[in-house]
């Protein structure tokens, strides 16, 4: 098993994979299905994002050890414009349906350890953990 | 791929095959909107048990053909949720509530049997 991929993000198709690439990474380093659907999804929201408001980024999924725990981190990086008020995209206004704002705090829900850092005119780098055996599957 | 919709009575059945990327779901949208309207259906059935992930934007998805559906006199019901994208969903805080969801394929026929007979019994009342 590799324990680095790199995933290219331009296209939704780049969405797909990443994700799929994620999912099985965790399921060869033995998280439950659940886990890896709860990584899968997490992943799916943060490439999206960088198609939608970017245009291309890269995602990198590896494998890390930690204390005796295993688990799936990824770092999604894109240099696009950044976002200045990292906590308010964080922030959950889900009401009326509106696009932005669901996808990120969503993605932080599902995974057990999430950093975002952006700066404005440099570009944003989401990393996060899964970890195997974390409570709440 | 596109996904198949198959016409079965009054009822399209749309059976999701593979994982699907953001344009496959809008594309699927696009056809069972279309198709109501042509094949002049009752009801529509979307099973998901192949997909591997619902996210906020699938989610979005099925919800705005459900909704708008329901605007053309028809009705969906979404079947085949897999219990660990069913977790996922409440994890994120993805709410369907306003949606149909079944079982299975059988279940989500059965769900729309009853719904065109009570809205059948409603009408004659």
């Amino acid at each position: 098993m590799r324990d680095e991929v790199l995933v290219a993000i331009a296209s939704d198709a780049d969405v797909v994979l990443a994700r799929q690439t994620g999912r099985s990474m965790a399921t060869q380093l033995g998280l439950s299905r659940s886990e890896a659907t709860l990584l899968a999804t997490a992943i799916s929201e943060v490439a999206r994002n960088i198609v939608e408001y970017v245009g291309d980024g890269q995602i990198l999924l590896c494998i890390v050890n930690l204390n005796g725990m295993e688990g799936v981190k990824v770092v999604a990086t894109d240099s696009g414009p950044g976002i200045e008020n990292v906590e308010k995209a964080l922030q959950d206004y889900q009401s009326s349906g509106g696009r932005l704002g669901l996808g990120l705090p969503g993605a932080r829900r599902l995974m057990d350890e999430f950093h975002m850092i952006s700066e404005v005119g440099e570009g944003t780098t989401v990393t996060m953990t899964k970890w195997k055996g974390s409570r709440g599957g | 791929m596109p996904v198949p919709i198959l016409k079965q009575g009054h009822y399209l059945v749309a059976s999701i095959q593979d994982a699907l990327s953001d344009g496959e779901v809008l594309e699927l949208q696009e056809n069972l909107l279309k198709q109501i309207g042509e094949f002049r259906a009752r009801g529509i059935i979307v099973d998901v048990a192949a997909m591997d992930v619902i996210d906020s934007f699938a989610s979005r998805s099925l919800r705005t053909v459900a909704l708008t559906t329901r605007l053309r006199g028809a009705e969906m019901v979404i079947v085949g949720i897999q219990p660990d994208v069913a977790f996922a969903m409440v994890r994120f805080g993805l709410y369907m509530d306003d949606i149909n969801t079944a079982l299975d394929l059988e279940e989500g026929l059965e769900f729309l049997d009853r719904w065109i007979a009570e809205r059948a019994d409603t009408d004659e009342g």
